[in-house]
This record gives structure tokens, C-alpha cells and sequence, in this order.
């Protein structure tokens, strides 16, 4: 199975290799045989509800549990085995970020940096807007400066693979817009990028590939492209016209599988958008009324998400 | 800067930004230093004779079974240590840097009991200075090596107060403190050798005050030294990163071998 994996997604030396991995807590199965492997640079987004086994798989990864078999490697080493050589090539930020009380952001770097045997990274207070909060106690700091301290700690050491687990949970736009935009320079430098989230937008705008994970399996795992291009395929067409003769009509058009009316606009769920699009547009100039605006909206992610876990739950 | 540096500054400092552990380290003993200078010469002129000694002790108890296992558990609790794991902090470097910064901040608090009891109150000053340090620091030792060992097997902040009062009170009762070990009823001495501070208070008295031991002030400054390197290696050996992650390596009870000096004192002290 893992061998069809790794073909499936064309990588020769995957940075992260998962194969069968299972973790239970007592009798509860958090992460139930699944395998997956990452190519260096890429970003890959971990979805799934809560509980879906997410944080399990990326604390397995990071070393700190000890999975209860399977085979997993990051960047060559056992996080178990290998867990010392590990950490000077991850960088991990976690979803509680666990920092001494009465350590401020300019201690925090000194102290994991001389951990680490690398220069202080003060510049990435700056750039992480913490310049005025240098010398306030970490209690002090406000929950997204406090995200924004352990981002820059992850990632002051220039690790080879950074996990983040909700890395914006907390983040105001602007902290938000910054962060997306450090973990594109850092994939444009080859840093691979591992990213637990419940932000499906989130997710869809930044990774090259996501899995969902839903009771601890993978349900799904591609692109968003891919993801989204799987589900029920319906597309989303919103038409508003001149003289709204869509609106409460009852004409029907080709490939249309639902019609749904939203304010001015008349929403078609198409099956097939080149054979909706044209007859739409035909009816409109054969009406001479004069359409105002069309749009065509795929799928997006997080329907598809929706639409998984509905399945899931109308299964189990 | 080197990591243990760096790491043993930012202990250092918080030992006095920690509102708690400034208490213990420093208002606390030194508040009780002066109030009881103030107060039990006139009840007892012979505690004159004990005081630096007994206020000593008693600063070490404070910082160590009050003071230190508490920052542990929350760090646990909290998810510090996970955070330590992931960058690379030695376990070891958890336990023994809160110990030696503990350790520098009783220097500090013993130096100032040291050199103004005999000046405010006029308490007998130590005869072997070399004594005194030497069982201050195996005190220092065995109590800091509790104190964590606490702090490694303790479940909760709450569980914490109460194991470090199961040994903190009994030491304030029945070490030698307030009353003399050779006044307690019989069946109270044996309880009260299991205690640090009744080891401590015998080898400063028979070692460094130059007044009588009760038992060989040798072997308690060993008991005190073998309990804390014991202890040690015990709260080494339990340490566990993270209150979720459900594998231990031994048994919370284990710990209670720290003691088995003080009882290998009680079976073999004359």
C-alpha cells in the first residue's frame, strides 16, 4: 500500500515516510493504520475533525509519543529512536504553546536558540511584531503574541521540517497574512511544512496536498484540486441580471442538478458548467434581458470536507 | 552563551521574579528569621545557641519542599516541558538547574542569617566555618533532591502542597528546630530521624556550633548527602515529560526509596 503511495504522488525521497502507523489510548483507536509520505518543500495539510487522530499523528512525528506500530521517518531519523539528531532538524509549534510564565520573548529565543547551538533569531521578534513586547513576561502577552512567539521560536533554528499544529487559531488578519506569507518563503527555501488545521481555506490557499483524516484513516489524500475534483462534482454558477427573469423562474437548463435562489441572484448547481454556462447565457439574450453578473465557482475545499464527514457519519 | 548558562540565568532570575518562589526563597525564611530573633531569646536564651543553625534549616525546608517542586508540576501541567522536549532540553537540565539556582539563592539568604544573627540578636556564631558549609550543602542536597522528587511524582499542584507539608511540618515539629531532638518521647525520636532536618540539626551541632550531637554527626551528614543523591536519581529516573503520556517508567512509589538512608540511620544509629 505504501508503495502505491509514494507512486501515486511521484517522489523518489520523501522527507516524512508514515507506513501503517497505529496509535490507540487504551481502547479508543486515535490513529488506525494509515500511511502517507511527504516530498521535501512541500507543504502538507493534516485535516479532520476534532478527534480525528490529527494532533496524535503529528506528536508521533515530532517524537514526544511513541506510536503502537508502524514505521515512521522524518528526514532520515526515528523520532523515537533518533530523537536527539531529530531535533535540530524539526521545528515544531504546538497548539498550546508551553513557555514559562515569567520568561519574556527575548529570553525565550536566547534559551531555545543556545538549545539549539544556533544565533539568536531576534530579528523574527521583529518581524512577528513582538519589537515592543521583547521584555514582557510571557503571562503578559496577549494569546496571538504568544502564537506569534512560538512561531518564531519553531522557526529561528531553520529546521528542515516545521510541524504547526493551528498555527492562526488566535490570529488577527494581519498576524495571519504575515505567518501565510513567512511559510511561503520558507517553502520557497526547501523547508517542508506540516500543517494541522481546521481552517479548510486555510488548507486549500496554502498546500500542495492534504489529507483528511476522519476516525483516525485517511478518507482522502491529493491536492485541493484533486480533493475537491472528487466529490459530488457539482459546480456552483451565480447569475444576476438586468430584469431578474431567472428569479422565480421555472425554466430549466442542461446538467443542472439544483436551483437555489439567493438575493438578486439565481444559484445552478451544474453537473457539466459547458453545457449550463452557454444555455444560460442563451436564454438571457433571448429574453433581451442583460446579464449583469456570472460567476463560476468550483467546489471548494471545505464543502468537500462537509460533504466526507456527512458521508462518515450517515456511514458509521 | 552556553545552553546550560543561559538556561541556569533564566532559573536564577526567576527564582525572584516568581512571586512564589520569592516568597520561599527569600520574604518567607528571612521574615521568620527576624521574627523569631525577635521573639525566642526571650522565651528560651539557649536558642541563641541554635539559632543560625535552626534558621538555616529552615530556610532550606522553605525553598525546597515549598518553593520548588510546584514550578515543576506546572510546567508539566502546563505543557513546558513539552515544549523543552521538542527543543532539545535535557531532562537532567529540568531537574538539576532549578536545584543549583535554588541552591544560589539559600547562599545568598544563609550569608545574610549568617552574618546579622550574631550582630541583631546575638546568636552564637558557627566554630568550624568548613563544617558548617559542608552540612549545608549536603542539607541542601538531600532537601533539593526531595523537594524535585516531589515535583516528579506529584499528579497535580494540589497533591504537591500536600506531599511537600507531609514532610515540611513534622520537620518543623519534631527536627530540632523550636525543641531539642534529645527532649522527644521516644517513639517521636524514630519519626524524627526520618526527617532531613533532625540529620541537619545534629551534624550543625555536633560538627559546627561546637555543642553535643545527639547521634555520630558523620553519619548524618552522609544520610543527608547518599538521601539526596538518591533522590536524585529517582526523580531522574520518573521524570516524565507530559501528565498525558501514560508511559512511566516505574512507579510513583518508588520514591519512597529516598528514604532508605534516614531509615538505614534509624536501624544502625546507636
Amino acid at each position: 500500500m505504501f508503495n502505491q503511495v509514494l507512486k501515486g504522488v511521484g517522489m523518489a525521497q520523501p522527507i516524512i515516510n508514515v507506513e501503517n502507523f497505529r496509535k490507540t489510548y487504551a481502547a479508543f483507536v486515535a490513529v488506525d493504520n494509515i500511511s502517507f509520505a511527504v516530498p521535501p518543500g512541500e507543504i502538507f495539510g493534516l485535516l479532520g475533525p476534532n478527534g480525528a487522530g490529527k494532533t496524535t499523528t503529528l506528536e508521533c512525528l515530532e517524537g514526544l509519543r511513541q506510536p503502537d506500530s508502524g514505521r515512521l521517518t522524518v528526514a532520515g531519523f526515528d523520532p523515537h529512536k533518533d530523537a536527539p539528531k531529530l531535533r535540530q532538524v524539526i521545528g515544531v509549534q504546538l497548539q498550546a504553546a508551553g513557555m514559562p510564565e515569567a520568561m519574556t520573548p527575548n529570553e525565550a529565543m536566547a534559551f531555545f536558540c543556545a538549545y539549539h547551538q544556533v544565533t539568536p533569531r531576534y530579528d523574527l521578534l521583529d518581524r512577528f511584531g513582538l519589537s515592543s513586547k521583547r521584555k514582557t513576561q510571557f503571562h503578559e502577552l496577549s494569546t496571538g503574541q504568544q502564537r506569534r512567539l512560538a512561531l518564531a521560536l519553531a522557526i529561528a533554528h531553520e529546521p528542515q521540517v516545521l510541524f504547526l499544529d493551528e498555527p492562526t487559531a488566535g490570529l488577527d488578519v494581519a498576524s495571519r497574512t504575515e505567518l501565510h506569507a513567512v511559510m511561503r518563503e520558507l517553502r520557497s527555501k526547501g523547508t517542508t511544512i506540516i500543517l494541522a488545521t481546521h481552517d479548510m481555506a486555510e488548507a486549500e490557499q496554502l498546500s500542495d496536498r492534504v489529507a483528511i483524516l476522519l476516525n483516525g484513516r485517511i478518507a482522502t489524500i491529493g491536492t485541493p484540486l484533486e480533493i475537491t475534483a472528487t466529490g459530488a462534482g457539482l459546480t456552483k454558477v451565480s447569475v444576476h441580471t438586468r430584469d431578474n427573469l431567472l428569479l422565480n423562474s421555472q425554466r430549466t437548463f442542461p446538467a443542472v442538478a439544483q436551483i437555489v435562489q439567493k438575493e438578486s441572484y439565481a444559484l445552478y448547481f451544474s453537473r457539466d458548467i459547458g453545457q449550463t454556462v452557454p444555455a444560460l447565457i442563451a436564454f438571457v439574450q433571448a429574453a433581451q434581458d442583460e446579464l449583469i453578473d456570472l460567476r463560476v465557482e468550483r467546489p471548494s475545499l471545505e464543502e468537500r470536507f462537509l460533504e466526507l464527514t456527512n458521508h462518515q457519519g450517515k456511514g458509521a | 552563551m552556553s545552553a546550560f548558562a543561559t538556561h541556569f540565568l533564566f532559573e536564577f532570575k526567576t527564582g525572584i521574579r516568581n512571586k512564589t518562589l520569592l516568597l520561599m526563597n527569600y520574604l518567607f525564611p528571612l521574615g521568620f528569621y527576624l521574627m523569631m530573633g525577635a521573639i525566642m531569646p526571650g522565651i528560651n536564651p539557649l536558642f541563641r545557641d541554635t539559632m543560625i543553625p535552626a534558621m538555616i534549616v529552615f530556610a532550606v525546608l522553605a525553598a525546597t519542599f515549598l518553593g520548588l517542586p510546584d514550578p515543576l508540576v506546572n510546567a508539566r501541567e502546563s505543557g513546558v516541558l513539552r515544549s523543552y522536549k521538542i527543543n532539545g532540553v535535557p531532562a537532567s537540565s529540568i531537574l538539576l538547574i532549578p536545584g543549583l539556582t535554588t541552591g544560589l539563592h539559600l547562599a545568598i539568604v544563609v550569608l545574610l542569617i549568617t552574618f546579622t544573627a550574631p550582630l541583631l540578636f546575638d546568636a552564637a556564631v558557627p566554630a568550624h566555618g568548613l563544617n558548617f558549609f559542608l552540612v549545608m550543602v549536603a542539607l541542601s542536597l538531600a532537601c533539593a533532591g526531595l523537594g524535585l522528587l516531589i515535583g516528579v511524582v506529584s499528579p497535580s499542584t494540589r497533591m504537591t502542597v500536600l506531599y511537600s507539608q507531609v514532610i515540611f511540618i513534622p520537620s518543623m515539629i519534631l527536627g530540632g528546630l523550636m525543641l531539642p531532638y534529645s527532649m522527644l518521647p521516644e517513639a517521636a525520636r524514630y519519626f524524627a530521624q526520618l526527617m532531613p532536618a533532625t540529620h541537619a540539626m545534629n551534624a550543625f551541632n555536633g560538627l559546627a556550633m561546637g555543642t553535643t550531637a545527639d547521634f555520630n554527626p558523620w553519619a548524618s551528614v552522609g544520610i543527608l548527602a547518599s538521601s539526596g543523591l538518591l533522590a536524585f536519581g529517582l526523580a531522574l529516573y520518573l521524570f516524565n515529560w507530559d501528565n498525558k503520556n501514560s508511559q512511566q517508567r516505574g512507579h510513583r512509589a518508588l520514591a519512597l526509596l529516598a528514604f532508605l538512608p534516614y531509615v538505614l540511620g534509624i536501624l544502625f544509629l546507636p
